[in-house]
């Protein structure tokens, strides 16, 4: 896999976590959705209370427990932006 | 003589003790001044991203919103004052306050009722002694705050903002409350350790920006869900981001303020402690020299007396 993308999650009081993920998948309020390099540009407000999925190459998960979240996905990336997020126990 | 230089001891003694306490507290300012600095960085990576967030919005939306809209007429303004809980800040709570006040006299000019939301003991404080009425306080958290108190002021000011939508003439509407038509933030801004200067701001309604678009086209974005729902969640959300960097902002100023106020009074203690030490050790020789000069003068007398007998 080639391409990647630029994740960055940022909470209100701190940059939580920031680097190259291969998908991000969170859950929107109409549904669960996955975000791949190129995709269309997007803005959502996530489910309460949401996981966060940041795949990143190698098969590594991470996780993170976010409240009050939006995601947007533009041409230089994903940011997901977070009232507060925290780590989530590992993949299910 | 040796009155005197007890006294003096006793001055010196309790001056020194004030000099601890002073350099402590400007210590404890200065460690505060620095993790305040550490906390407005890390806020700005959401600011920004939720400012961009904002933009994509507004250029790909229709953008009609309550908070977006200027009122008709304005007839209640509420007034979001950000001072500290504690004192021995040098002048930072009495200027924020200031500030307030010459707000609220152009406010009363421009014919409308000022609402008062404080934050800190000492404007609740100024405002509870002159009997004016307060509509809401807030205390406890002005040197450290958190989103979470951000967000509690925020929630107060965004439904005070929107009970006053069906307002008529500064009396409460259909729902019963009487409700503000603007909202403005008074609070210390940051500029470097030397200065910091109270500011007033309006938060409410917000005003779009008219920005030179950047090269190219815009990407076409995708909403979940409707434009209009995500404007309604994210709105309130900025708000919120706004008085947190207000909250984060004020607290680095009241620690700078304090930090120098104890400074200065560090730097006089030590003034004071050297001139009392001057003055007890000139006592001191004084009442030496007066004990030699008796001595001697007794010695003298009774040689004197002596050689007669």
């Amino acid at each position: 896999m080639a391409q990647q993308l630029h994740v960055e999650l940022v909470a209100v009081e701190e940059k939580v976590w920031s680097g190259e993920a291969e998908m991000v998948v969170a859950r929107t309020t109409e549904g669960e959705l996955g975000v791949l390099p190129g995709h269309a540009p997007l803005l959502g407000q996530l489910a309460e209370p949401s996981q966060v999925r940041i795949k990143q190459a190698g098969g590594e998960q991470l996780a993170y427990d976010v409240a009050g979240g939006f995601l947007s996905v533009s041409g230089e990336g994903v940011t997901v932006l977070a009232e507060s997020a925290t780590p989530a126990t590992p993949a299910r | 003589m040796a009155a005197q230089v007890r006294v003096l001891r006793q001055r010196i003694r309790s001056a020194k003790g004030m000099k601890k306490i002073t350099k402590a507290m400007e210590l404890v300012a200065t460690s505060r001044i620095a993790k305040a600095q550490a906390r407005v960085e890390a806020s700005l990576p959401y600011a920004n991203a939720i400012t961009g967030v904002l933009t994509a919005l507004a250029s790909n939306a229709r953008i009609d919103h309550p908070l977006l809209t200027p009122r008709e007429r304005v007839r209640r303004a509420g007034v979001l004052l950000v001072t500290s809980d504690r004192g021995l800040a040098g002048g930072y709570s009495s200027n924020a306050i200031r500030t307030a006040e010459s707000l609220i006299a152009r406010l009363k000019a421009d014919g409308k009722e000022p609402v008062l939301y404080v934050i800190g003991r000492k404007g609740v404080g100024f405002y509870r002694f002159r009997n004016r009425e307060i509509a809401a306080s807030w205390t406890g958290f002005s040197e450290q705050p958190s989103f979470a108190d951000a967000r509690e002021v925020g929630e107060t000011l965004i439904k005070a903002f929107s009970a006053g939508a069906d307002d008529v003439d500064g009396q409460a509407g259909a729902d019963g409350i009487a409700g503000v038509d603007e909202l403005h933030i008074v609070y210390t801004e940051f500029h470097s350790l030397m200065t910091q200067t109270p500011v007033a701001k309006v938060i409410g309604p917000m005003q779009v920006e008219d920005r030179p678009r950047s090269e190219g086209l815009l990407p076409a974005y995708e909403f979940e869900p409707e434009a209009e729902a995500l404007l309604d969640a994210l709105l309130p959300k900025y708000i919120n981001t706004r008085i947190y960097a207000a909250l984060i902002e004020s607290a680095a100023s009241e620690s700078a303020s304090r930090r120098r106020a104890m400074k200065s009074a560090t730097d006089n203690a030590e003034e004071m402690i050297e001139k009392y030490t001057r003055e007890m050790n000139s006592a001191r020789q004084a009442g030496i020299t007066q004990e030699i000069s008796e001595i001697v003068g007794g010695a003298n007398a009774l040689a004197a007396s002596g050689s007669e007998v």
